[in-house]
């Protein structure tokens, strides 16, 4: 991938087939330091589905017999000098507190780190293609936060969908202003 | 927040559209977003595509959605159009540029661009 942003469109997409309601992505960093992490509430993993995530010729998908997202991540996190945890709780063993945390650290510094690049459109993207699941954005960089809260939006919206053009242009044009302060 | 009331403004004017809009879009065109996809470059091709769609007047007509792998990353990103009693037709190794182009002459004016689809397009 050529931009943090494009695996975190990939990352959060598993979040959304797990039937998640909601998907918490952050983005933390400083100067030296990229830390990612894609929560989600859906179904969760037992621990044996997890250990195969990272191994590409794992994946849930039936059109074909790889999955590079979870190792295309771990990769290119680790390639930095960083690392890549996933921790999940399986519904079959907590009904409540089911779902998955991908956490990815990439140190900035190192001359493989791949840039954020454009995460605005990343987050319009998720939003175009799930309208009916929430998203929570928050994005610090050192003293500054930029935060997208679906939920909020929606009551504001009432039953406008988060998809109208209207509306993710409006999403679009807010996180632009909001990361360029 | 100034922004929210923006958006509560976005909202007045969208309500009775809402209604319009439901059951009348007879064309789907859908990008596949799964890995491979992305990393061929889907994003903005999914982004230009729903851009111009508006930009054109026809989102009334088409919706724009995303599915996941297709079965042909090597022709990713690739672009499925379905219109009601017609072929599918397959676009591969999209661009936003292509995009363009399959809005206003496929989609807009109902001529398939050829030399973009699976079958016509030139390794």
């Amino acid at each position: 991938m050529k931009e943090i942003s494009l695996n975190i469109l990939d990352i959060a997409e598993n979040s959304v087939k797990a039937g998640a309601s909601l998907t918490e992505i952050t983005v933390t960093e400083n100067d030296e330091r990229l830390a990612l992490t894609v929560r989600d509430n859906g179904c969760g993993m037992t621990e044996e589905t997890l250990k195969s995530v990272t191994n590409p010729f794992y994946t849930t998908r039936t059109t074909r017999k790889v999955g590079m997202g979870l190792p295309l991540l771990k990769m290119e996190a680790e390639q930095t000098g960083g690392s890549l945890e996933i921790t999940s709780v399986p519904q079959s063993e907590d009904s409540v507190k089911h779902g998955t945390c991908v956490t990815a650290v990439f140190n900035k510094k190192h001359i493989d780190y791949t840039p954020l690049g454009d995460v605005v459109s990343s987050i319009v993207t998720l939003i175009q293609g799930h309208p009916d699941t929430d998203f929570l954005f928050t994005h610090i960089n050192g003293n500054r936060t930029v935060a997208l809260d679906t939920r909020e939006l929606r009551t504001v919206l009432e039953d406008v969908p988060l998809n109208s053009y209207e509306v993710l242009d409006w999403i679009k044009n807010y996180l632009r202003k909001e990361e360029n302060k | 927040m100034k922004s929210l009331a923006e958006l509560q403004a976005i909202k007045e004017k969208m309500k009775d559209k809402v209604i319009l809009r439901e059951g009348v879009n007879s064309t789907r065109v859908v990008v596949g977003m799964a890995t491979c996809g992305i990393a061929a470059g889907a994003r903005p091709v999914l982004n230009t595509l729903v851009e111009e769609v508006n930009r054109e007047g026809l989102m009334d007509k088409v919706t724009v959605s995303q599915t996941g792998c297709i079965g042909i990353c090597q022709l990713e990103p690739i672009v499925e159009v379905f219109e009601a009693g017609k072929e599918k037709v397959t676009y591969v190794k999209m661009t936003p540029e292509k995009a363009k182009r399959i809005v206003s002459e496929h989609l807009k004016n109902g001529n398939v661009v050829n030399e973009y689809t699976i079958a016509g397009h030139k390794e």
